[in-house]
């Protein structure tokens, strides 16, 4: 009997897990190791965040359809790795620590024959002093919606600014990215067109000054260096798109900034170019920036590797060329495949637990040094796809003796769709839905604008906002494992 | 004809110097026949992109 040990239980590794029980059955042992008691459609969290859904329609816990599959679940933080075991003890093994309320705080080794890090990233928000509390948490200055309980805050923040206008009081809004090296741009875009549709449908748009505020370079890069849509004929960037939709909605931006310091109604940021600024508001939903879980590996001797496994940045290295080099040098070839840890080979990392081998956009710094680019996007579809690729890679290992992993999902192999919608109601909302193939443009394969222009599109309108509803439904019904489940593609 | 949607954009604004969307573009978008259209569209796309995805 084989026994996978899956650290993270969110898109990533809640795929892994499934399939890895219905492929491998009663015959092996599937344990996933997560600190939260629920998951969450991360997605919907933006609705939560302006009211348009409650908590409970973006969560479910996940023991009871673990217990029902016969997933053993653990809710559990994962704190280190042993892949040689200790002295006296050959089994590789990691060290959980228990969150759930009777357990919280105990230890346990739990061993595994294979091990999938989907550990997902630290909310670093401590990495900007003032946007988080200086003890790992949020701070008081700024709202977010990264799970669903920060989204019902900022819902809380959102709903005293509409009174505040409509009682006559002017509000100014400022959403974006909270540091110059964060990453899911993706949230910050969806709900800013949110809190805009919101403030329309309250009727006090007028009363309100809306900025977008972020790190990218130009307006629609979305960390993968920007994309051309085959749109209305032309090979059109999203530069020009995303700047259409903000100019539309006579929303404010703030381009290529790293914000430094964060205080009471007010965020200081520089610029590219090294000039600095200031940007007072009533209510800000900055991103933080995404880190490494801080998971420690240790040798057999006790000694600590982790170097040798982790990243600076805390991400697992999997088989990809992390070759320090120049941005005119960097090939698709560099993202990894097989997602496979090159020292432990039965060791794998999947969604944004995997150590990307650079930046998909172009790296930038200001003239003072600081780094202000966005950092690679590996959420929803692609860390789905990664999750079952590894999952049938393992099974193959484990039933018909596969030496090497079987299968692969590569972002530059991969494509991605992102339904970015504002408003809920079926016929008032509106939405974009953008599809990009690859996610990380193949300058070699497609040479000019490194995508294939079949497969990269965008368009806004009703359409797009019913797939998002439908995607909603259909993703939490495939994440319960109700009928039919596996026939929803990820 | 006056496009009221356009008037607040300033010359030489940054949101001057993108394409904004007239009425009919705007019409199309909640046009419910012609979005169940591209309803069906997207997902026509959305399905070849995730079959050459898992390829």
């Amino acid at each position: 009997m084989a026994k996978i040990v899956i650290m993270g239980g969110g898109v990533s590794g809640h795929t892994s897990a499934s399939f890895l029980n219905k492929w491998l059955g009663k015959d092996h042992e599937v344990i996933v190791v997560t600190p939260n008691s629920q998951w969450n459609w991360i997605p919907s969290n933006i609705w939560v965040g302006v009211g348009e859904m409650t908590k409970e329609e973006v969560v479910f816990p996940l023991a009871p359809v673990y217990k029902k599959a016969g997933i053993d679940f653990r809710q559990a933080k994962a704190v280190s790795i042993n892949p040689e075991g200790k002295d006296g003890n050959d089994s590789a093994f990691i060290t959980i620590e228990y969150t759930d309320k009777e357990r919280a705080g105990q230890s346990e080794e739990v061993a595994y024959d294979y091990l999938i890090n989907a550990t997902g990233p630290k909310l670093n928000f401590d990495a900007t002093p003032g946007l988080g509390n200086g003890e790992g948490q949020m701070g008081e200055h700024t709202v977010s919606v990264c799970t669903a309980d920060h989204a019902i805050h900022a819902n809380h923040e959102l709903e005293k600014c509409i009174d505040r206008m409509k009682a006559g009081e002017r509000q100014r809004f400022l959403i974006g990215t909270g540091h110059g090296m964060c990453t899911c741009q993706g949230a910050a875009f969806e709900y800013i067109f949110n809190i805009e549709h919101k403030l329309k449908d309250q009727n006090v748009r007028d009363m309100a000054d809306i900025t977008y505020i972020s790190n990218e370079s130009f307006l629609g890069d979305f960390g993968m260096g920007g994309i051309h849509f085959n749109m209305g004929g032309f090979a059109m960037s999203s530069k020009i798109f995303a700047e259409s939709l903000y100019a539309e909605r006579g929303m404010d931006w703030i381009i290529g900034a790293h914000v430094n310091k964060v205080e009471s109604g007010k965020a200081h940021y520089e610029l590219l170019d090294g000039s600095t600024g200031e940007k007072e508001f009533d209510f800000a939903m900055l991103i933080p920036p995404f880190a490494g879980v801080g998971l420690k590996v240790y040798g057999k001797d006790g000694s600590d590797i982790t170097d040798t496994i982790i990243a600076p940045n805390g991400f697992m290295k999997v088989d990809a060329d992390y070759t320090p080099k120049p941005y005119e040098e960097w090939k698709a070839a560099d993202w990894p495949s097989t997602l496979q840890n090159p020292i432990y080979k039965n060791m794998f990392a999947v969604g944004i637990a995997f150590a990307p081998p650079h930046i998909i956009s172009k790296p930038m710094s200001s003239p003072n040094g600081t780094p202000i680019n966005p950092t690679p996007p590996r959420t929803g579809m692609p860390s789905a796809m990664m999750g079952k690729a590894v999952a049938q890679s393992i099974v193959d290992m484990i039933k018909n003796g596969a030496t090497e992993p079987t299968h692969r999902a590569n972002m530059s192999e991969m494509g991605a769709a992102c339904v970015a919608s504002a408003g809920k109601g079926l016929f008032t909302g509106t939405a974009a839905a953008m599809t990009v193939y690859p996610i990380v443009p193949d300058f070699e394969k497609y040479p000019g604008v490194g995508r294939d222009m079949n497969g990269t599109s965008g368009e806004l309108g009703l359409a797009a906002h019913w797939v998002k509803h439908i995607l909603h439904h259909l993703f939490l019904w495939k994440a319960k494992l109700k009928p039919g489940w596996t026939l929803i593609p990820e | 004809m006056a496009e009221k949607h356009i008037e607040h954009i300033k010359p030489y604004s940054p949101q001057f110097g993108t394409m904004i969307p007239l009425g009919a573009q705007k019409f199309l978008r909640t046009c419910v026949i012609y979005q169940l259209y591209r309803f069906i569209a997207i997902n026509i796309k959305m399905t070849v992109l995730i079959v050459k995805s898992h390829g």
